[in-house]
């Protein structure tokens, strides 16, 4: 019936390193499109600067070429936020998990990883990217099946929940604000057949067109996309649908379990869903989309740093200690 | 050698054990009738299709992450133990044979542990110098006095033995604190299943899938409560058997903990979970005692539990094995263990020794300079095949490397004559050869002993090498026990 702490914690990590693995490949499929539009191999920049890596990029590349791209974000080992340290992580955490979890979750992670360090840069020309972020989705979502399929339900699948959906809430902040860094277009560009391409493209990756069309069957602009990604209520990768998992699931666990831990993350999760619910789209915009993206992302990793305090046995900051004695 | 039910042209019709005892035929003079219709099915099979079969084997074994680390300079690898699908077969006669060596050892050994952390008898009577087991530095003097449950030391045994070329079985080496090698004879009998369930269909071959419950069994025998908590105790995902801590731990259906998961409070021992900390009562240790404690043993072991002696010391909680159990499987100490056997059973060892030398004495140390080139010489410290110097395969710089380590350090030194490993037919990459194995039988002492029937079979993969260990190339394979009835 115990789960101990730094299982707990592993399960969170690997939920949410096959999530970011999934989402990487959902932004590298975007810009691969972006990129064969108009403005050129400039577009790859942005994917550096929207993880800001630029130092670390820039330490071991001179110019941000497709090529150099390409092999930092799938197979530069080096680099923490690539494909391949993804996976790494999360074979890492399913090795240690491997006594929990089932033998099929383990040997997809496994396989799928071992895959990957055969494959280079050769292997992903530009013209080829988009078949290989397919390929790196169907894993994940393999992942993803075979984890429901298999995985115990006991106090591990909220952790793993948990872990997804925090993650992905995230994810779906740094996608939409690909938008922002890609293209601030000027005003009078808002509209244009290039914006609303890339919208779309944006939805698509998602795999939220569809919905989109069927909720706005008409048109397409800014506020209705970005307001769809934030806030629908029936979309599973919008922030607002992922936060009210996380809070269903934190609030299930505590009950099920009996767990005394864990009322300060309850608190930010749901401080977090009601401002997320107070805020019209327009004002959003107004107000500017970037600096809200950060404002939700910054929310999501408090709510890990309480997540990891309560149950992972992670010491709280001594200020923060003394302040609750 | 040739098979007289097989026709000229099938597969094994060309395969030749020399002079050494062969594992599925026989020897020459003892045709081994119990394996007829294994080798009749062998030989009818093709080879094309046997590599296949086997590379088939191989990848699984990956793919499911069955594996080992190899640290070289600065990489880990991960590796298979590769596995070869002829299997080692032994009769029900041999095993009961094996299966009552085993039990009568591990009995010996734990009466040796309990004594020398009591009484000493046997070092007061003489019949193994005092020197040899106190100036050990597997000797814990922390465990003088201590009782522990059922006089059991030695929970896991792993009992190397080797067959010379008369068949007769011997026993090369004890392992006494943490054997390791369990999960793949479980591995390797799942793998045969998949791959070749039409070799194995009516043979009858006992069944070994039941290890972890009888490992659990025992480790809650052995705990301070009713219905305790047990958990495995891992050095961690590091650890070149962690594979086998997984394995293990799943089976017994038990946490796999590092010692960073525990703690120690007022003398008990907590995990620490999601909900605060849990009571833990029995471990599966598969840490070294030097690494157990930094409190007690080795100050800068990150991997133990400071304070988990003294909470051993109160009885309230149970290790598996016991601490200081090194003495007993020391390589020096193992000369001793057939007049060990005699003196506390008052029987013979119904499996002999390797004739073995201990260079620490002056005679033995001048034999094993005279006949440098016709021994075995193995540090007694050493385990996984290091350090180890075969006389007859040595080059000359070798053999004087080999006599000036003798020289500076005797008493860390044993010699053995070189014993003619029997030998199993083995998948090689154009036929198939024979290839020199051994067997690492697995007993399990709680309040009784039991011997998980068969064990490891360690292959050397090279040709002619004699050294079977993992860490030098070796492989495995699968080990089938007959069921009893006519043999």
């Amino acid at each position: 019936m115990n789960l101990l702490s730094r299982y707990a914690e592993c399960i969170f990590w690997m939920a949410r390193y096959m999530e970011r693995a999934e989402n990487l490949a959902r932004i590298l499929d975007v810009h691969e499109t972006f990129a064969r539009d108009t403005r050129g191999a400039t577009n790859w920049f942005s994917i550096v600067q929207l993880n800001a890596d630029e130092k670390d990029f820039f330490s071991r590349h001179d110019r941000p070429t497709a090529e150099a791209v390409i092999h930092y974000y799938m197979f530069d080992g080096q680099n923490q936020n690539s494909l391949l340290s993804m996976l790494r992580m999360a074979r890492e955490n399913a090795r240690t998990l491997r006594p929990w979890i089932s033998t099929e979750m383990w040997t997809q992670i496994n396989v799928f990883h071992n895959k990957l360090l055969e494959m280079s840069v050769k292997d992903v020309a530009a013209q080829n990217l988009s078949k290989v972020c397919t390929w790196i989705k169907e894993e994940c979502q393999t992942h993803t099946g075979i984890t429901e399929g298999t995985f115990y339900r006991d106090q591990g699948w909220y952790f793993y929940q948990m872990g997804k959906y925090i993650e992905r809430a995230d994810q779906t902040t740094r996608l939409l604000d690909i938008k922002y860094h890609t293209l601030l277009p000027s005003p009078a560009e808002v509209g244009s057949t290039l914006d609303v391409s890339q919208w779309t493209t944006v939805l698509r990756c998602t795999a939220g067109y569809h919905a989109f069309r069927r909720v706005y069957p008409r048109g397409m602009s800014p506020t209705t996309v970005a307001g769809f990604m934030l806030f629908n209520e029936g979309f599973p990768r919008s922030v607002v649908m992922c936060v009210r998992q996380i809070d269903g699931v934190l609030t299930r666990m505590r009950s099920r379990y009996d767990l005394r831990g864990g009322s300060a993350a309850m608190e930010r999760v749901d401080e977090l869903l009601a401002a997320l619910l107070s805020r019209p789209i327009d004002a959003v915009l107004r107000d500017g989309l970037h600096e809200y993206l950060d404002w939700i992302q910054l929310q999501l990793s408090v709510v890990t740093t309480e997540i990891a305090q309560a149950f992972f046995g992670v010491q709280p900051p001594l200020a923060v200690q003394s302040q609750s004695q | 050698m040739s098979v007289p039910e097989s026709k000229p042209s099938d597969l094994l019709s060309s395969y030749n054990p020399g002079l050494y005892f062969d594992e599925l035929f026989g020897a020459m003079d003892l045709p081994a009738e119990h394996t007829a219709l294994i080798r009749q099915r062998l030989a009818a099979l093709d080879f094309d299709e046997l590599r296949r079969r086997a590379q088939d084997a191989e990848r699984e074994l990956y793919n499911l992450g069955i594996t080992f680390i190899v640290y070289s300079d600065k990489d880990a690898v991960d590796r298979i133990l590769p596995f070869d699908v002829i299997p080692r077969v032994i009769s029900a006669p041999e095993w009961k044979h094996l299966e009552a060596g085993v039990t009568q050892r591990v009995a010996a050994l734990n009466l040796f542990l309990h004594d020398i952390y009591h009484d000493q008898k046997i070092l007061k009577d003489g019949v193994i110098p005092r020197d040899l087991v106190e100036g050990n530095h597997n000797f814990r003097p922390q465990m003088i006095g201590l009782d522990v449950p059922f006089n059991t030391y030695i929970h896991i045994m792993g009992t190397d033995l080797v067959r010379d070329r008369h068949g007769t079985f011997r026993v090369l080496e004890d392992n006494g604190r943490v054997p390791s090698g369990v999960s793949y004879v479980v591995e390797n009998r799942h793998m045969m299943q998949r791959v070749f369930p039409d070799l194995m269909q009516d043979i009858g071959i006992r069944p070994v899938d039941n290890y972890g419950h009888k490992l659990l069994d025992a480790m809650m025998e052995i705990a301070p409560v009713d219905d305790p908590q047990v958990v495995l105790l891992s050095p961690g995902t590091y650890n070149s058997a962690y594979f086998e801590h997984i394995f293990l731990a799943r089976e017994m259906g038990v946490p796999l903990v590092e010692g960073r998961d525990l703690v120690v409070e007022n003398d008990r021992v907590f995990m620490k979970t999601t909900n605060g900390l849990a009571p833990v009562h029995s471990i599966y240790r598969r840490l070294d005692d030097a690494f157990l404690d930094p409190k007690a043993f080795n100050p800068d072991s990150l991997l133990g539990v400071p304070g988990i002696l003294e909470a051993y010391r109160k009885g309230n909680v149970a290790l598996a094995n016991a601490i200081g159990t090194g003495v007993a499987d020391d390589k020096a100490v193992y000369c001793y263990v057939p007049r060990m056997i005699k003196y506390y059973l008052d029987q013979d060892p119904i499996i002999p020794n390797v004739d073995t030398r201990i260079c620490r004495e002056a005679d033995a140390l001048q034999y094993t300079l005279d006949n440098l080139a016709d021994l075995v010489v193995k540090p007694v410290g050493e385990a996984g095949g290091y350090g180890i110097t075969i006389g007859p395969r040595a080059s000359k710089a070798e053999l004087e490397d080999c006599r000036a380590k003798l020289l500076a350090d005797p008493s860390n030194y044993i010699s053995q004559p070189v014993v003619d490993l029997s030998v199993c037919p083995t998948v090689c990459d154009d036929a198939i050869e024979p290839r020199h194995v051994d067997l690492r039988p697995f007993a399990i002492t709680g309040k009784s002993t039991w011997v998980l029937p068969g064990g490891l079979s360690r292959v050397a993969l090279k040709k002619g090498t004699l050294i079977v260990n993992s860490s030098q190339g070796g492989g495995s394979k699968d080990t089938w026990v007959l069921e009893g009835g006519a043999a």
